[in-house]
C-alpha cells in the first residue's frame, strides 16, 4: 500500500448535538498520513466539536471514529496522538512549571518510573527543545514566554512522545502575525520533513494555505473535502464568501 | 530545659506523627491549590466531624469511623460534581454542612462527651497516643508514595486536564486518588491540629511556597518545608509557653505566608 494512502483517522456519520443544538451532522471524513488538513467553516460550524470527538474529549451521539484502524473506544496507543487545544496557552498565571517540567510530564507519564528512564528523557527534551528553537529556556518558567514561545512549548509536548498525528485546535488565537507566520513554517516543516500527519481547526485559511494540501469545510455538515489546490476554485468558497463569512481574517 | 522537652515521650510522639503529617500535607497541598480546591479539605474535615461523633456514639475507634465516612464522602462530593452540574464548591458546600449537621446531631444523642469532641475540635497532640503515632506514619507515607508513583500523571492533569486526558492519563481515576489522599490527610490532621484548622495545613503552606517558586518540583518541596517548620516549631512553642497548639501551628504558617508574599514583593 502507498503510505500517503494508509488511514489514520476515519470519522463515519458522526453526529454530535447540545442539547437539541445540532453541532456536528453526518459527517464522514478520512485523514491520511502524510496529510496537512486544515479543517475551516464560519464561527460556530462545529470545528472544535469535531477535533474533540476525534480525539475522544466528547462521544457523539451518533456514527464511530477509528484512529489507526481501531475503534475509538478500544484505542489505546495514545502516544500516537498529539493535541493542542483551543487557548491552550492561557495558563493559570500563578502555576509555577518550567518548560522542561511542562514536557517530562507528558513524556514521563506514560513511561515506566527509574533512573534510566529519567536520563532518556531529559536527552529527549533537549532534543525536541532544539528542533522547536528553544533550547535556552528549558529552565524558564512557562508564564515567563511570550505566547509564540508558549506555543512551541507546547509543540514540543505533543511531539515528546513522538505522536503520527498531531491535532490542533486554533493554536495561534491572540498571537500577532510574524509569531502566527513563523508557528505555520514549524508545522510545514514537521508535515514535510518529520511526515507528521497535521489537522489543523481555524478560522483564518489565509494564513495556513501555503502550507496545507488538504481542506475540509464545514457548518455543521461536511461541505467540502479535497485537495486544497481545487478547494479556491470551489463552489463552496464563492457561496460561503457570498454568505458574508470570512475565511481570512482582517490585518493591520 | 530543652533537652527535658525533647526527651518526653509525648513530645517526641508528637514531633513524630507532626513530621510526617506535614509531609503529606505540603505535597498534597500544591496539587489542592492549584487544582483551585482548596476548599475541599475544609468541606471533608465537616465531613470527618460527623464520623468522629459516631465513633464517640459507638465507643470505637473515632479516627477510624472518621476516616472511613470521610473517604465515602469525598468520592460523593467527586460523583455530586460530576453528575449533578454543580461546580465544586457547591458540592462541598452540601457535603459540608450535612456532615456537619450529622455530627450535631449524634453529638445530642450522647451528652458526657463534651471535653472528648473538644479534643478532636481543636486537636491534641500532645495527647497522642502511641498507636495514633503509627496509624499517622503508615497513613501519611501512603499519601507521600501515592503522589510519588503518580507524580508525573498528576502534574501534567493539574496544569492541562483535556491533554492529558487525550494522552492516556487515567484523569478519573486520579481524581479519585486525590480527593481520598485529603481525606486520610484531613483525617490525620484532626489530632494535630481539629477539625476547625485542619485546613489551614493544606491550604497556607502551599500558598507560601507559589509565592517564591519558579518551578513545580521547588514548590512541592518548599510546600513541605514551609509545612514542617509551621508544625515542629508550633509543637514546641505551645509545649514552651503552654498555647494551644493547633493555633500556634496556624499562626505560624499565615506568619510564613507573610513573609514570603513580602519577598516575593521584594524580590
Amino acid at each position: 500500500m502507498n503510505q500517503k494512502q494508509e488511514e489514520i483517522v476515519r470519522v463515519e456519520e458522526v453526529s454530535f448535538f447540545y442539547e437539541d443544538f445540532p453541532a456536528v451532522k453526518d459527517v464522514n471524513l478520512s485523514i491520511y498520513r502524510g496529510d496537512f488538513l486544515a479543517i475551516i467553516g464560519p464561527n460556530g460550524s462545529g470545528k472544535t466539536t469535531l477535533l474533540k470527538i476525534i480525539v475522544g474529549l466528547l462521544k457523539p451521539q451518533k456514527g464511530r471514529v477509528y484512529l489507526f484502524g481501531q475503534a475509538l473506544e478500544e484505542f489505546s496507543d495514545w502516544h500516537k496522538v498529539g493535541y493542542i487545544q483551543q487557548k491552550a496557552t492561557h495558563f493559570d498565571p500563578i502555576f509555577p512549571i518550567s518548560v522542561e517540567e511542562v514536557i517530562a510530564c507528558s513524556l514521563r507519564s506514560s513511561q515506566k518510573v527509574g533512573r534510566r528512564a529519567k536520563d532518556q528523557s531529559k536527552e529527549k527534551i533537549e532534543k525536541i527543545l532544539k528542533l522547536v528553537g528553544l533550547e535556552k529556556e528549558i529552565k524558564k518558567p512557562i508564564t515567563k514566554l511570550s505566547g509564540g514561545q508558549q506555543q512551541r512549548v507546547l509543540i514540543a509536548r505533543a511531539l515528546a512522545t513522538e505522536p503520527e498525528i498531531l491535532l490542533l485546535d486554533e493554536p495561534t488565537t491572540g498571537v500577532d502575525y510574524m509569531t502566527q507566520e513563523s508557528f505555520y513554517d514549524l508545522l510545514g516543516q514537521l508535515n514535510q520533513e518529520h511526515q507528521l500527519t497535521i489537522v489543523l481547526v481555524t478560522h483564518d485559511y489565509g494564513i495556513v494555505n501555503k502550507h496545507v494540501n488538504k481542506v475540509a469545510c464545514l457548518n455543521q455538515k461536511l461541505i467540502y473535502h479535497g485537495e486544497h489546490s481545487e478547494f479556491c476554485q470551489s463552489a463552496v468558497v464563492q457561496e460561503l464568501l457570498s454568505g458574508g463569512h470570512h475565511l481570512v481574517s482582517h490585518r493591520h | 530545659m530543652i533537652e527535658a522537652i525533647f526527651s518526653s515521650g509525648f513530645f517526641q510522639r508528637a514531633i513524630l506523627a507532626g513530621s510526617f503529617l506535614a509531609l503529606a500535607c505540603g505535597l498534597l497541598g500544591v496539587f489542592l491549590v492549584l487544582r483551585k480546591d482548596a476548599m475541599i479539605s475544609h468541606g471533608l474535615s465537616h465531613v470527618a466531624f460527623a464520623g468522629v461523633a459516631l465513633g464517640l456514639v459507638l465507643n470505637f475507634l473515632p479516627v477510624v469511623i472518621s476516616l472511613i465516612i470521610c473517604v465515602i464522602g469525598s468520592l460523593f462530593i467527586l460523583k455530586l460534581k460530576e453528575q449533578a452540574k454543580l461546580h465544586g464548591d457547591t458540592a462541598i458546600g452540601i457535603l459540608s454542612s450535612s456532615g456537619m449537621a450529622l455530627g450535631i446531631l449524634l453529638a445530642s444523642l450522647k451528652r458526657n462527651f463534651g471535653v472528648e469532641l473538644i479534643t478532636y475540635l481543636f486537636g491534641d497532640i500532645l495527647a497522642i497516643t502511641p498507636a495514633e503515632v503509627w496509624l499517622s506514619i503508615g497513613l501519611a507515607l501512603l499519601v507521600v508514595v501515592s503522589i510519588i508513583i503518580h507524580y508525573h500523571q498528576l502534574v501534567f492533569m493539574t496544569f492541562d486536564r483535556e491533554s492529558a486526558l487525550v494522552s492516556g492519563v487515567k484523569v478519573r481515576k486520579l481524581d479519585k486518588l486525590l480527593i481520598i489522599l485529603t481525606s486520610i490527610t484531613v483525617v490525620l490532621g484532626i489530632r494535630i491540629v481539629g477539625l476547625l484548622l485542619v485546613s489551614a495545613l493544606t491550604v497556607i503552606p502551599a500558598a507560601s511556597a507559589l509565592q517564591l517558586s519558579r518551578n513545580f518540583k521547588s514548590t512541592l518541596i518548599l510546600s513541605s518545608l514551609f509545612s514542617l517548620l509551621s508544625i515542629l516549631s508550633g509543637i514546641f512553642l505551645a509545649y514552651v509557653f503552654n498555647l494551644p497548639a493547633s493555633a500556634t501551628i496556624v499562626f505560624l504558617s499565615v506568619f510564613i505566608f507573610l513573609v514570603s508574599l513580602g519577598l516575593r514583593r521584594a524580590g
